[in-house]
């Protein structure tokens, strides 16, 4: 089985809070934080690796190709999932600030014709734009079935089709998507049980989180190839649909008030805050 | 700052161990710290996160890679950790191992390395005792060959692991007076004769176990001799450079915690209607802190480098712990002084790092001792 994992780099989210808005309003900076792997992206990656392994022996029994689009540097989060253990990386070289998520899926969809995959499997949004919407504007692209938020991927029919459970408002729906596909994934697709690829016995027991790259691991990564392109040699043509207008932060919100007694309180949401 | 031999590796290698500490040390850094212990589970979890065999061969279950590698990941395990006496408890193997792998056969060393670096057998070092320190050559700990077992007796002191220890490496005289009559034997938990004393409560290093250890008609079989008989003093000598480099760095990063929580608290702390970081007597401290800590850092990376390039450097690493040691005891003074009445409360990181700290001037050859070897290699 072969997989392509989109990832992109995104500002530490641990540190969100450091994100600021440039004085104009056009843009948000986060200048000086940490560039991570953003979450689900790295969730993918521990998906796709669950899903080409035996997980028991720790033998590969797959493939799967990592890629990024952004500037030169984002080798260095390419490199973070091949040291994990993903088998080779691609690096579409643009501007951060010139892509939307059409933009995104475009180049996605040339990959995809280039290397001919079983899953895309992509984190389900980023933790940065929040836009959730490249692996449905991928699926709809390529004209493949997709399975969104999943939290569990199980092959199935011989490895012709997945059963995906997808967190959905009050539950989990299970859907039977037949390969190549596109999934996006949420948190615990990372649960230890999450993941059955036919391969690793069942009563193996992934711990509940992304694997810690090795030594050895971080070593080898840095003599994986990772092939580069850009945008316009892929043939892309997509200008952004999206437009920023402005960016301002919420409101501050002013300093609340300490009452002495719930009979206060009771006055006080009668005639200030008139809610009762 | 990092080092400046830290390649993309190393930077990547940080990224990892960050991550396991924060997830699985400083949660509990305080309870384990204030309990004396960290749960077992913790070597086997560090070993699956691959950072218990940084720096030991492949073949025998290590990570691979050199003493860089281990200095960048243990920073990071006491930074991001924030209890060394759990990083000192994990890491003993990083003193107990080397002879067996510098002096033991190919047999011995797959019978007892790989179950260490796996997290699966804690390892320690044994040659403290109650008479006998920084003066190696006055070991009185005997060894006796009878038939197929060496019979133990004595007692070693100040045991880093040595309460749970599951092997131990112990220096013992085979032969005559002096350095020449010292061997290294490995005596596992369980064999008779060898007894665990009390745990000592130290100043310092708490979640980490410091035992004394007793041999009392202790009959080894003969086959975990290290090397041969008369091999041992050499083959501990020859772990110096490597063992002083480590500490050097956990007193590099100890220094750096310190002048973080510094730091957060200065710009937190009000005073006289202004943060104390605004105050310039306090800015001066901070920056004087971090100036040592530079210094520090540039001399051990400096040492490290020679090392890993196979120059024989024992006056170097010498120096690099005393001056990483006395930037590390001054950074923590003057961090629980930053902090004021609260930097002397218990459960105040940086007055558990004033404590640590303390120990670094003493453990693995005192200063003394280091500018000894210092004087000694230049010839005064």
């Amino acid at each position: 089985m072969k997989i392509l994992v989109p990832i992109k780099r995104v500002a530490d989210p641990d540190n969100a809070n450091k994100v600021k808005v440039s004085a104009d309003g056009s843009r948000v900076t986060s200048e000086g934080l940490e560039q991570k792997v953003n979450p689900f992206d790295e969730y993918a990656v521990e998906a796709a690796l669950r899903l080409t392994e035996n997980g028991a022996t720790q033998s590969r029994e797959g493939e799967v190709v990592v890629c990024s689009v952004g500037p030169k540097d984002v080798a260095q989060t390419i490199r973070g999932a091949l040291a994990m253990g993903a088998e080779r990386g691609i690096l579409v070289d643009g501007a951060d600030d010139a892509m939307d998520a059409n933009v995104i899926a475009a180049v996605l969809e040339k990959l995809y014709a280039q290397e001919k995959p079983d899953l895309v499997v992509l984190g389900k949004q980023q933790v940065d734009g929040d836009s959730n919407q490249v692996g449905q504007i991928l699926a709809e692209r390529l004209g493949l079935p997709q399975a969104t938020f999943a939290n569990s991927i199980e092959l199935a029919d011989g490895g012709k089709a997945c059963v995906v459970g997808r967190e959905v408002d009050g539950g989990v729906l299970r859907v039977k998507v037949g390969l190549p596909a596109v999934i996006t994934v949420d948190l615990r697709i990372v649960g230890s049980k999450a993941i059955a690829n036919g391969i690793t016995p069942a009563t193996h027991a992934y711990p509940d989180a992304p694997r810690y790259a090795s030594l050895k691991g971080i070593m080898s990564a840095k003599k994986k190839p990772i092939a580069e392109h850009t945008i316009a040699s892929l043939g892309v043509t997509e200008a952004p649909r999206i437009e920023y207008l402005k960016f301002e932060l919420p409101p501050k919100r002013a300093a609340g008030v300490k009452v002495e007694s719930v009979q206060e309180l009771v006055e006080k949401l009668h005639s200030q805050a008139k809610v009762i | 700052m990092s080092y400046l031999f830290e390649s993309e590796e190393h930077a990547a290698l940080r990224v990892q161990a960050r991550r396991f500490a924060a997830d699985v040390i400083a949660p509990h850094a305080l309870e384990w710290e204030e309990k004396g212990e960290f749960p077992r589970e913790v070597y086997g979890a560090t070993a699956r996160a691959g950072m218990l065999g940084i720096g030991y061969p492949e073949d025998l279950g290590g990570a691979g890679g050199d003493i860089t590698h281990a200095l960048v990941a243990q920073e990071e395990l006491v930074l991001a950790g924030k209890s060394v006496g759990t990083v000192v408890g994990l890491n003993s193997h990083a003193i107990a191992l080397p002879p067996i792998l510098r002096l033991g056969s190919p047999e011995q060393q797959r019978r007892f390395v790989p179950p260490v670096l796996a997290g699966e057998k804690i390892s320690a070092l044994a040659i403290t005792e109650p008479g006998a320190g920084s003066d190696v050559a006055a070991i009185q700990t005997r060894a006796v060959l009878d038939g197929d077992h060496w019979v133990l007796d004595g007692s070693k002191i100040f045991i880093t692991s040595g309460c749970r220890a599951d092997l131990v490496t112990v220096a013992a005289r085979t032969g005559g007076p002096g350095h020449a009559g010292l061997s290294l034997i490995v005596v596992e938990r369980g064999t008779p004769g060898f007894g665990v004393g009390r745990k000592l409560a130290k100043m310092g290093w708490w979640a980490s176990d410091t035992a004394e250890l007793t041999f009392e008609d202790c009959r080894v079989p003969r086959e975990n001799l290290l090397g041969r008989p008369g091999e041992g003093f050499v083959a501990i000598v020859k772990n110096f450079v490597s063992e002083r480099l480590h500490i050097a760095g956990q007193c590099v990063a100890i220094a750096i915690l310190a002048h973080r929580e510094s730091v957060a608290w200065a710009r937190e702390r009000q005073a006289f209607g202004k943060p104390l970081a605004q105050m310039q007597v306090i800015r001066h401290k901070l920056a004087e802190m971090e100036t040592r800590i530079a210094a520090a850092r540039a001399l051990t990376s400096e040492v490290a480098t020679r090392f890993t390039r196979g120059e024989d450097v024992p006056a170097l690493a010498a120096m690099a712990k005393n001056t990483a040691t006395d930037a590390c005891s001054f950074v923590c003074d003057q961090a629980v002084q930053i902090h004021g009445g609260y930097g002397y409360m218990r459960e105040t990181v940086v007055e558990r790092l004033y404590r640590d700290a303390r120990l670094y001037p003493i453990g693995g050859g005192t200063r003394e001792i280091m500018n000894e070897i210092i004087a000694k290699s230049e010839r005064y």
